[in-house]
């Protein structure tokens, strides 16, 4: 479109927007709010038909008028030119990110100051979430194994943490680091027999592992507590217990710091430390993907045969992107089990590994920042909106159908910062 | 010149009950440029893969500078000094020219990173404009030249080809060879298989001929350029 012609509107055009977008409304409401079952007949009621459809045409002209100015031109352009693949910036680019992560650090820090309770718990969960989908974006993202049983790894973790109270007495902070371990070696047993298969074959491998655990966890009865579920002991700081009471005589928190009990504190210490976990591995993960290792995975990613044929060890490389995953999600889970105060099989449902996979996609493969904002959208989201649960699944539809068509890649692309070499030095 | 840098003693290799190779045996010479020209389905890629051990030899033996690497993995292969240039480029489409040669010091790590890239930003021009392009976007001549760099990164001191003309314009296929004589006059060892016959035996000091599997002929380029049989089957006649 010329200069011109920009500052003019294209009436033509957008009546033309208007009346396919009418159409399309009628076809879509007519039947579903057109036509109202009473018992066994049905209205037809099709005033509420031409209101919603009247309301369609209306937002699709003033929309499209408004894509016809400059700043509609460019936001249109902004999502056309998304293009695909990966964007790489000179290496000495400074993002934005450098402003938004420390004002990110201090919001997260005066949140608790006004969360109550179910809000507290509401960022718990996305955060636990956020975990999920940076260890998944390793396996997913950067080494492309598409891996559908990722909540085996996640029960684990849990699991470990409820197993490890019933018969060895350990408390949070042993299983912590135990139950990382635990799942880093399950995802290297589950590692080694995939190591020949890719796409398809792996995806289904993987959701058969995932099924495995989970019905591990629900059949064998007298060690897991089956359906029934295991209880999991409440996190100490420093021995001492949150409760009102402490168990076996000891001093509970309150009373060692000499504050009035508040139940909130158990969730405010998850939340802290939590936190503090979130920050170290979005540290590590960000340093890794600068790493020989983070580049060997995404070589892995985009062409497998070339990577051997530079005689590189794809053993190691695959096996440590499983490893690395799969122990961020243990970690996720022992927060989830003390954060829920119970486990069982349930929670470790196919829909979960679906749940994660979606993070993943939707925040964009890969990236980082995406995940982060992916897990916080489609975690917290279903919880603000209980009123409409009803809509949920709807919701992450259309989402799901949204994002596929606008940002194919993801909702942050991916930009890789370029590689500067280190100096040489003559042999 | 010297001792044999890379020999190939009687090696057989099979892909299930098919035998691709039978007893070849070849030997590369220090500096010098060695070419493997053959018809489709010769064998000739089967036995460059077969040097970094994919697929394994299933009898005979593969010595480099006196040691059998018959049995040793692919990485330990790459790390000790041979590089190659995989059939139909390979480079990785998703990265910068300037990553993807970094993706090439793996096997000796990145200590003389940047000097390399100077280097090979030197003998490729072309690389240069597009340091910072995506791999995908560039032409097929600019991803030769690129998986060429990728190899000769990990300072290798023999190169394998495979098939750096396929699929590319006629110029530019002349502009690689340029390049690669350029590098073979560096004292590189270059073992280059390829079909276009012509220009491999003109750039080469000797070469083989391979026909179903086994080595039919060997010669200088010179002697194979002028034998009829070689004239007949793989250079058109003319």
């Amino acid at each position: 479109m010329s200069a011109a012609k920009s500052t003019s509107f294209d009436l033509k055009r957008s009546l033309i927007d208007t009346i396919l977008a009418g159409l399309i409304s009628l076809i879509v409401f007519g039947p579903i709010v057109g036509v109202v079952l009473d018992g066994y007949s049905f209205n037809m009621e099709p005033t509420r038909v031409a209101w919603l459809v009247a309301g369609v045409m209306a937002g699709r002209f003033l929309l499209s008028l408004f894509l016809q100015t400059p700043k509609g031109q460019s936001i249109l352009q902004g999502f056309e030119g998304s293009g695909s693949g990966v964007h790489v910036l000179a290496p000495d680019y400074k993002s934005r990110l450098r402003w938004i992560i420390p004002a990110l650090i201090v919001i997260a820090i005066v949140f608790p100051f006004f969360a109550n309770k179910y809000l507290l718990t509401v960022v718990i969960l996305g955060l636990i979430y956020v975990l999920l989908g940076l260890g998944l974006n390793i396996v997913v993202g950067l080494a492309g194994l598409l891996d559908l049983g990722y909540v085996a790894f996640y029960a684990i973790g849990a699991y470990g943490l409820a197993l490890g109270y019933q018969y060895l007495g350990l408390g949070f902070w042993t299983v912590l680091p135990l139950a990382a371990i635990a799942a880093a070696l399950a995802g290297c047993i589950l590692g080694f027999p995939v190591l020949r298969m890719h796409g398809d074959y792996l995806a289904i491998v993987t959701l058969g592992f995932g099924e495995i655990i989970r019905l591990v966890l629900n059949n064998w009865l007298s060690f897991t507590g089956g359906p029934n579920g295991m209880p999991v002991p409440s996190p100490t700081f420093m021995g001492l217990e949150f409760g009102r009471r402490a168990k076996d005589g000891g001093v509970p928190f309150h009373e060692f710091f000499g504050i009035d009990y508040n139940p909130n504190v158990k969730f405010l210490f998850i939340y802290i430390v939590l936190f503090l976990v979130v920050l170290a591995v979005l540290y590590i993960k960000h340093r890794l993907t600068r790493m020989p290792v983070g580049r060997a995975w995404e070589a892995l990613r985009e062409d497998e045969i070339a990577c051997r044929s530079m005689g590189l060890n794809h053993v190691l490389v695959k096996l440590s992107a499983f490893t690395l995953g799969a122990s961020t999600a243990g970690l996720a889970g022992v927060f989830f089990a003390s954060y829920q105060g119970f486990v069982n099989p349930s929670s470790f449902t196919f829909f979960e590994s679906a749940l994660i996979l979606a993070i993943v996609v939707l925040g964009g493969m890969g990236s980082t920042v995406g995940v982060v904002i992916a897990a916080f959208v489609l975690t917290v989201a279903p919880e603000l909106l209980r009123s409409f649960s009803e809509y949920r699944v709807l919701l992450f539809g259309v989402l799901m159908v949204l994002m596929m068509i606008w940002r194919p890649r993801g909702l942050i692309r991916i930009s890789r910062t370029g590689v500067v070499p280190r100096k040489g030095v003559a042999p | 010149m010297s001792a044999p840098i890379l020999e190939m003693k009687e090696i057989d290799v099979f892909y299930g009950p098919i035998q691709a190779l039978k007893k070849v045996s070849l030997h590369i010479d220090e500096g010098e440029t060695v070419s493997l020209i053959g018809s489709n389905g010769a064998g000739k890629s089967t036995l460059l893969m077969s040097i970094f051990g994919q697929p394994r030899a299933a009898s005979g033996q593969i010595v480099y500078r006196g040691t059998d690497i018959t049995h040793k993995s692919s990485h330990y292969i790459a790390s000790n000094g041979i590089a190659q240039s995989p059939e139909g480029r390979r480079v990785f489409p998703d990265m910068s020219v300037e990553e993807n040669l970094m993706m090439g010091t793996i096997p000796i790590g990145d200590k003389f990173a940047s000097e390399d890239m100077q280097r090979m930003f030197d003998l490729f021009p072309r690389l240069k404009e597009r340091r910072n392009q995506r791999a995908m976007t560039m032409s097929g001549g600019e991803q030769q030249m690129l998986a060429i760099a990728r190899a000769l990164m990990s300072r290798p001191k023999l190169l394998l080809l495979d098939e750096p003309s396929l699929g590319l314009a006629p110029i530019v296929v002349k502009q690689i060879f340029a390049t690669l004589r350029e590098l073979a006059q560096t004292g590189m060892t270059i073992f280059l298989v390829e079909q276009n016959a012509n220009h491999a035996l003109k750039l080469s000091d000797r070469a083989y001929v391979m026909v179903n599997g086994q080595i039919r002929l060997t010669g200088t380029g010179q002697e194979l350029l002028v034998n009829d049989e070689v004239r007949n089957a793989y250079l058109g006649g003319h």
